[in-house]
Formats: structure tokens, C-alpha cells, sequence
């Protein structure tokens, strides 16, 4: 039980942000109206896919000094996870856009830049599946993973704020840190990005042993 | 000291072997000459500042591929064991990224030349701020593009590699770029880029120390 709390955790925050999220009052915005209850679902994605990214990248940092295989695999399993988080990031943030800006993709900076670094990601993938050999293979990657993840914080915290973005939170738009977010929607919001992250690593620790798994098969 | 030695040694090395075969050289001399040749056919007049702009930075976004992707991806698996034996994979690195820094600054010095000889700069933009512009590009090129073709070159298949690694990379500090070159067109005063420039500034001395710091582990095998 000590060491499983947080998977029963994780669900009862999901569980109840998702119902909680649709049924309790929000504030009446203009324009956003009741789509400002997406933050509840579309914002945590973020959050946990940065959190997956940044273990990936302690992996890989681990693996080069340890070259050990488990640190590459579990470097590989959290960059599976966090893209799958990124893509619900990137369809959830496009859904809200068709109902607030009028269409799912309108090239806002915000929607590229975060296109852009799901696509370093893939890159990453690529990378991995071009080598054979499997040391060289963890080296390679683990190098890439670590040269790719500042230029995905540039990508996702500094490059937005420098371009003028129709996104919540950008230039004047109502966003989550600012006057909208009041008592109601953080008694939501923040269980709601602590209960996805538990999630998403719940999730990847799962794919690192079935991986683990599998590799002993063989 | 030692390793300032080893880096002067081997920007020699590099020099003079571009010197002797001036591949590299012509290559994308020829390369740049025939896409503004080419875009001057099609375009017949003068296009506009936003044209202009965007021409150039595909075309030296390309030619920048060709040139720096050769650092490594040319060298035979013998010479890079040789050059192993004798040097410090650090003062490679950093050989290299300075070499690479100073072809990519020529070859956009002349291309830039060129383009102007063919398309006239915009009337009311500042040219002096576009060249420091394309000079903070080119450093930027040859940053990232020599530690991503290390990358490339160690993982076997080249050029098909080199641009999927390297697009979602230089993407960022290409917007950045983008919009620098564009405030020095558009005439906009100096002080408005100054943050651009910090910010190119900051990216370029982040690539670098990071590749400083993985280089030696990815050139030991």
C-alpha cells in the first residue's frame, strides 16, 4: 500500500476532475464562455508531457554515463508516452479552436511551435529506428534526446511569448494565470494536472516493463 | 594550451583541404548562383521586400545544409579513427564549429552579394542590420548543423538523416532570424531587434555548450 498509494491516486484526481470539470460553475468570460472548462483537460496534457520529456532526459543522461540498457529503454518508453500526451495536447487544443477561433488549425505560433516539437520527437524515433546496433543505438539517441530537450523549451516557454498568439495566456487574452482562474477552477485545474501527470507516468512505467519484459524473452 | 593548439591545427587541416578541392566551395557557389538564377527567370520583376526575404533564407537555409552536412558525413571511418588517436574530441568540436562558422559566414557574405547584384536590396531597409542578421544566421547554421551532422554521420545514413534530425531543430532560431531580417527590410529602428539578437545570441551559445559537453561522448565508439 505504501508504495501504490499514488495509483489509486491518480484515478480518483481524473475520475473527479472530469466530472467536477463539466458539472461545477466557471466564471463567464467573454468568448470563451464554457469552453474555458477545456483547461481542466487540455492544459494537463502539457504538463505531463513535459514531465515524461524531462525523465526521458534524465535517462538519457544516465544512460550515457551508465550505458546501461534499462536507462535507454526507460529514456524510450517515457518519449512514447510523453508524444502521446503531446498529440492529445495538440487535438484538444484544436478542437477548443474550432469552437472559439472558428477552425481547427489557424497556424497560431502556439499551435506550431508545439506542432514543431512533437516533430523533434518523431525525429528522435526516426533517429532510433535508422540505427541497428543496439549500444550505439542508446548513445546516439540519448545525445539527440539531450540536444533536442532545451530546444523544446524554447520551442513551448520562450518562442510563443515573443510572437503575437490568439492563445489564452498570450498578449491580453484571458489565460489561465491571469483574472479567470478563480477559487472554483483551481480546485479542478490542479488536481487535475497532478492526476494526469500520475497518469502518464503510470502509463510509462507499465511500457518500461512489458518492454523489459519482452527483452528477456528473447 | 595544448588544445588551442590541437584547434588551430585542425581548422588548418580543414582549410587546406578545402583549398586543395574546392568541393565544398564551388559546390554551393554553384548551388546559390543557380537558385537566384533560377528564381530571377521565373519572377521576371523584382519581387516584393516579403519575397525577397523569404527567398533568401530557403536558399541559404539549403545551401547551408549542403555545406556544413559535409563536416563529417565526408570523412572516411579510417580518418576519423586516425584523427581520434591524436586529438581531443573537445577541440574537434570546437575545430570544427569554428571552421564550419567561417565557411557559412563567406559563402552568405557572397550569396548575399549576389542576390543583391540580381534582386536590389528594398528601397528604405537597413542594410547594415540585415548583414548582421545573416552573419548571426550563419553562425547559427553552423552551430547546430555541425553537431547534427556528427550525430547523423555516427548513425550511419546520411543526408536523409541529417534533414529529418536537423529540420525541428533549426526551425526555432530560423523564425527568429526570419523576423530579425525582416525589422532590418522594413527599416524599423535598431533598438527594436536589439531582444531578437539577445535571444539568437543566447540560442548559439546554448547549442554550443551542450554539443561541447556530448561531443566527446558520441566520438568515443
Amino acid at each position: 500500500m505504501s508504495k501504490t498509494w499514488w495509483k489509486i491516486l491518480g484515478p480518483i484526481l481524473v475520475i473527479y476532475t472530469t466530472i467536477a470539470g463539466l458539472l461545477l460553475g466557471v466564471p463567464h468570460l467573454d468568448i470563451l464562455n464554457e469552453t474555458i472548462r477545456n483547461l481542466y483537460f487540455h492544459v494537463p496534457m502539457w504538463f505531463a508531457m513535459i514531465v515524461l520529456f524531462s525523465i526521458s532526459v534524465f535517462y538519457s543522461i544516465k544512460s550515457l554515463s551508465s550505458k546501461s540498457e534499462t536507462d535507454d529503454l526507460r529514456a524510450v518508453e517515457s518519449i512514447n508516452v510523453g508524444i502521446v500526451f503531446g498529440v492529445l495536447g495538440l487535438v484538444t487544443g484544436a478542437i477548443w479552436a474550432k469552437f472559439t477561433w472558428g477552425q481547427y488549425w489557424s497556424f497560431d505560433p502556439k499551435q506550431n511551435f508545439a506542432a514543431i516539437s512533437i516533430l523533434l520527437y518523431f525525429a528522435y524515433l526516426v533517429l532510433r529506428n535508422a540505427i541497428d546496433e543496439e549500444q550505439k543505438r542508446a548513445k546516439i539517441s540519448a545525445i539527440y534526446n539531450i540536444f533536442a530537450f532545451p530546444m523544446m523549451v524554447v520551442l513551448l516557454f520562450v518562442l510563443p511569448r515573443l510572437q503575437s498568439s490568439l492563445h489564452p495566456g498570450n498578449g491580453g487574452n484571458p489565460g489561465f494565470n491571469s483574472y479567470d482562474l478563480d477559487s472554483r477552477m483551481r480546485a479542478v485545474f490542479y488536481p487535475a494536472c497532478l492526476g494526469w501527470i500520475i497518469i502518464g507516468y503510470w502509463i510509462y512505467t507499465i511500457r518500461f516493463r512489458i518492454r523489459t519484459l519482452e527483452n528477456k524473452q528473447l | 594550451m595544448q588544445l588551442a593548439k590541437q584547434v588551430k591545427q585542425l581548422i588548418r587541416k580543414e582549410m587546406l583541404l578545402e583549398w586543395r578541392s574546392k568541393y565544398a566551395l564551388n559546390g554551393v557557389l554553384l548551388y546559390v548562383v543557380s537558385t537566384v538564377f533560377v528564381c530571377f527567370l521565373s519572377f521576371l520583376n523584382r519581387p516584393e521586400k516579403l519575397t525577397w526575404n523569404a527567398l533568401f533564407w530557403i536558399i541559404m537555409l539549403f545551401a547551408s545544409i549542403n555545406a556544413v552536412a559535409k563536416s563529417f558525413l565526408q570523412e572516411s571511418k579510417g580518418r576519423h579513427l586516425y584523427i581520434y588517436t591524436l586529438v581531443s574530441p573537445t577541440a574537434l568540436i570546437i575545430a570544427k564549429t569554428i571552421y564550419n562558422s567561417l565557411l557559412m559566414i563567406g559563402l552568405t557574405l557572397i550569396a548575399l552579394l549576389f542576390y543583391c547584384m540580381v534582386f536590389d536590396f528594398p528601397a528604405g531597409g537597413d542594410l547594415l542590420m540585415y548583414i548582421v542578421a545573416t552573419i548571426l544566421g550563419s553562425l547559427t547554421f553552423a552551430t547546430i548543423f555541425t553537431m547534427v551532422s556528427a550525430i547523423a554521420s555516427k548513425a550511419g545514413n546520411g543526408g536523409m538523416l541529417m534533414a529529418i534530425l536537423s529540420f525541428p531543430i533549426i526551425i526555432p532560431v530560423l523564425i527568429l532570424l526570419i523576423k530579425l531580417a525582416k525589422n532590418a527590410i522594413d527599416g524599423l529602428d535598431r533598438s527594436v531587434s536589439l531582444d531578437d539578437i539577445g535571444m539568437v545570441v543566447i540560442v548559439n551559445i546554448m547549442v554550443m555548450a551542450v554539443s561541447l559537453l556530448l561531443f566527446p561522448y558520441l566520438w568515443r565508439d
